[in-house]
């Protein structure tokens, strides 16, 4: 399976506004409840953990749980202060690890 | 006069009618307002991760062949809204997942993807996410149509009894859709994941517990057929998001 990951991010921002960043990651999440026909738990392979930083400085971060749906969507608003670079990070179950940059002109 | 008011009654009565054209409404109108900004959104809609892995499926060269879908196609608008469709050749009835498998062994010498496998669920919505707003137009099945008023299973209901007659109303708490296939394949959030029209009927069958048909058996692909025709003019919206 890919392991894809889709951003929103406005490309340009008035400095002091409130913009929204819209986060899609590909991933089954599966649950490690779940059951086989034959009986065998299918092992947990989830989303662990959801990191965004600003220009270097963390501004959100998210533990994901057995009970998030798959493709987990995160939306968040963040406060525009500077031009720069946004980077998202998903790590998780089996070596899991996505990074996504976005760049935001802040005028 | 309340003689010939009675009898049109009796009559339409017993016949169940089919939806009025103006009166059709796509699944996506019962949905709820945040279901339905999951599908407007292709940043918020997952049946777009299917749809980037279809591209490149699209683009891939076959071990086999050396060749690539994109060899041969390029811009493939309107086609999802064309099938079901009879092959001119074989004269058999095809959904688009059958045209693509029959074009991967009859020009790629490629192998047959199984029904419901990541790799022909993304290639069926790459190319049916291309005819996005294209107006459906099928031809109507007869057999399609006897098969969705027939009454079948344990439960002894027909397709027409819910979709036809009870739309609108609700099942378990939520309204009955009208049953247009417009927007397959599917991202089912109850699925967590994309799945086919055929995977639905399946799962209506089972639900009105009758025997189901196995994926890819000509009466599911009638069926198609039929449904595809009943929502004829209707936009085609794939990938879809569905509750």
């Amino acid at each position: 399976m890919s392991r894809r990951a889709i951003v929103t991010v406005p490309k340009q921002a008035k400095r002091g506004e409130v913009i929204e960043i819209k986060t899609l990651a590909q991933h089954a999440m599966e649950t490690g409840f779940r059951r086989t026909q034959l009986g065998e738990t299918i092992p947990r392979d989830i989303i662990r953990t959801f990191v965004c930083t600003y220009n270097g400085a963390e501004v959100f971060r998210m533990e994901l749980h057995p009970a998030i749906a798959a493709n987990p969507l995160i939306a968040f608003s963040l406060l525009a202060s500077e031009s720069g670079t946004l980077e998202f990070r998903w790590s998780g179950d089996n070596g899991y690890a996505v990074t996504e940059t976005a760049q935001i002109t802040v005028v | 006069m309340r003689f010939s008011a009675l009898l049109l009654l009796l009559v339409t009565g017993f016949v169940s009618a089919e939806i009025p054209l103006a009166e059709r409404r796509s699944g996506y109108e019962f949905m709820s307002r945040e279901t339905r900004a999951m599908q407007d959104d292709d940043a918020a809609n997952p049946g777009m991760f299917w749809v980037l892995d279809g591209e490149a499926l699209f683009r891939r060269r076959e071990s086999s062949s050396g060749s690539a879908c994109m060899h041969c196609h390029s811009d493939l608008k309107g086609v999802a809204a064309r099938y079901p469709a009879r092959d001119v050749k074989s004269g058999r009835l095809m959904n688009l997942e059958q045209r693509i498998n029959a074009c991967r062994i009859e020009r790629m010498n490629a192998k047959a993807f199984a029904y419901e496998s990541r790799e022909l669920l993304s290639l069926t919505v790459f190319i049916a996410k291309q005819s996005r707003g294209v107006p459906i137009e099928v031809q109507k099945s007869n057999a399609g149509e006897a098969l969705y008023r027939q009454r079948q299973g344990q439960l002894n209901l027909s397709c027409a009894q819910c979709h036809d007659e009870r739309w609108d109303r609700k099942l378990a708490g939520t309204p009955i859709a009208q049953g247009h296939p417009s927007g397959y394949p599917v991202y089912r959030l109850e699925w967590q994941g994309l799945g086919s029209l055929q995977r639905r009927l399946r799962n209506c069958l089972s639900g009105m517990r009758a025997e189901s048909y196995p994926y890819g058996a000509p009466e599911l692909v009638e069926l198609e057929q039929y449904l595809m025709w009943r929502a004829r003019g209707m936009k085609v919206e794939s990938p879809g998001v569905r509750p």
